[in-house]
């Protein structure tokens, strides 16, 4: 075991992981952080706590994994290179790893363009593999990136992305396999419709050994809506969500399309667990938590282990 | 080479203020390639400095000169005869050019009639692309000769993000996914292996990181 991580435990274990996520809210609302994260709680190993997605201005990942800890939950604190320099993310790490957090997930993050700060400057002193390199070297080496030491060098289980839909698709097991060069412990993917895909991604992934050195969880998304799922299929960059998808959320009627949605995501979960190198399954259930339980209840993934 | 693009007018207009005399400079150099502010934009901004004052009644004294370099103090000495009849200089060149003016005539306003915006290289008629970013330390040796500092929305060394798709970048459908030409370029060449090098953290201070930068060569000195 390299730290103290509840993820790490449940892989070492030999479990299925599952994680959830929690977007911060616009504004100082602790309690809304508590809600959601309520919701999750038993469901979930660890809860990512994102970043400023889709460059949206949001209550701070660690402000908001804190609240997670106090709570006695286990945050997955993300950090995106676009806000911060080396000496920002480096100085947070510290900080969340001294209040116990000791999960994180190394991300560039989305352009600054998406969000409501277009005019921002991005910063990208480092990218996300660089990112994972600082983070480990600060780990095992108890050194900065600078390369000075660091007293009481933070353990952090190293978390990254991985896109198997985004082009170009040849190079991308060449990118994990660069991701596990720099350092990564644990993956997880980018939402999964195109599950043919996916297995091919992963067929890569284990004729070169990777799903032997790094955990890579498998991101699912209950879609709520037949207009949720047109939107990601046309809109988000980097998305795959196949015809049938669409097709399937379109002739549900209206208010049968949640449930719907969480069949669809059970039976992806239920596919998806059956693929040799899948170690966890990362459910993103966007302003939709409550919708977790059930997912995880009936893809045969609850109780959770104590660990 | 360095692009440019014209100011709007109003904005030009807006600087100029009551200021009737004024000493128009352009740059025989990038800005004229770059059709911004070379002889011939020179001479159309003056003339449509000067209509605009004639629709108010008012004729301004503009003299016109393009200068073989602005960023250059041999050239920027042709300007002195011409200095003490002008109430201000509106420069086409890049920014280096104006201040290179004002380095050298300290007690004269100056306004810039362009905005300086790449090093960037020519696609096609018209069409310039950013190419540079002027880091100081090159690594179009480890990126088959094409930058992701430059080209790259996030500037990524080990790229490219999730958001590539098609060929292009998740930022805009006219935009090229650089990542996606440099493994191309790596393939062709057969060194597609290379990709999985991990390209280590910059060293800014040869960027911006190190403050405004200078170079200094002893044995041209």
């Amino acid at each position: 075991m390299k730290t103290e991580s509840t993820l790490e435990k449940v892989f070492n274990a030999g479990h299925i992981a599952v994680t959830g996520e929690c977007g911060p809210p616009r504004g100082a609302l602790p309690d809304k952080v508590r809600e959601k994260a309520e919701l999750l709680r038993g469901y979930v190993d660890s809860v990512n706590i994102t970043d400023n997605q889709t460059a949206m201005v949001r209550m701070s990942s660690f402000a908001a994994s804190l609240i997670l800890k106090q709570m006695d939950m286990q945050p997955v604190l993300q950090m995106v290179c676009r806000d911060r320099n080396r000496l920002g993310m480096q100085s947070e790490i510290i900080g969340a790893y001294s209040h116990g957090i000791n999960t994180m997930l190394c991300l560039s993050g989305d352009h600054c363009k998406f969000g409501d700060h277009p005019m921002a400057k991005g910063v990208y002193d480092l990218d996300s593999v660089q990112l994972i390199q600082t983070v480990r070297k600060m780990r095992d080496e108890g050194k900065f990136q600078g390369g000075a030491d660091i007293l009481n060098a933070p353990k952090m289980f190293i978390g990254a992305a991985a896109n198997p839909f985004a082009d170009p698709f040849e190079l991308r097991v060449a990118r994990l396999a660069k991701k596990v060069r720099a350092g990564v412990d644990f993956i997880q993917t980018q939402c999964i419709f195109n599950i043919d895909k996916f297995e091919t991604w992963m067929k890569g992934v284990r004729e070169r050994g990777l799903d032997k050195e790094v955990y890579i969880m498998a991101g699912v998304t209950p879609i709520k809506s037949v207009g949720a799922a047109r939107y990601m299929k046309n809109r988000v960059p980097g998305m795959d969500v196949p015809d049938h998808i669409v097709e399937r959320m379109a002739k549900t009627p209206k208010d049968k399309q949640a449930q719907e949605g969480i069949d669809i995501c059970v039976e992806s979960i239920q596919r998806i667990l059956s693929i040799e190198g899948v170690a966890g399954i990362h459910i993103m259930a966007i302003e939709w938590e409550s919708a977790v339980p059930e997912i995880v209840k009936r893809s045969g993934l609850y109780p959770r282990p104590q660990v | 080479m360095i692009t440019a693009e014209r100011k709007p007018l109003a904005e030009i207009i807006d600087c100029i203020g009551e200021n009737r005399r004024i000493l128009l400079v352009g740059c025989n150099e990038c800005v004229t390639v770059c059709a911004a502010g070379g002889r011939k934009e020179v001479a159309t901004l003056a003339s449509a400095l000067q209509m605009n004052s004639m629709r108010h009644g008012k004729t301004l004294d503009i003299r016109e000169m393009t200068l073989e370099r602005q960023c250059d103090p041999e050239y920027v000495e042709q300007l002195a005869p011409f200095i003490d009849q002008a109430d201000v200089i509106v420069s086409m060149a890049c920014g280096c050019g104006v201040q290179e003016v004002v380095r050298r005539f300290r007690n004269k306003r100056i306004y810039p009639a362009v905005n300086t915006k790449f090093m960037g290289a020519s696609e096609g008629p018209g069409v310039w692309a950013e190419r540079c970013h002027g880091c100081g330390n090159c690594l179009l040796g480890l990126t088959g000769g094409i930058c992701p500092i430059a080209r790259c929305s996030k500037s990524l060394m080990n790229g490219p993000c999730g958001g590539s798709s098609k060929g292009k970048c998740e930022i805009g459908s006219d935009v090229d996914c650089v990542w996606q030409l440099i493994w191309d370029r790596l393939k062709e060449l057969g060194i597609e292996d290379q990709y999985e090098n991990v390209i280590m953290a910059k060293d800014w201070s040869t960027e911006r990181g190190g403050g405004p930068r200078k170079i200094v060569r002893e044995d041209l000195a």
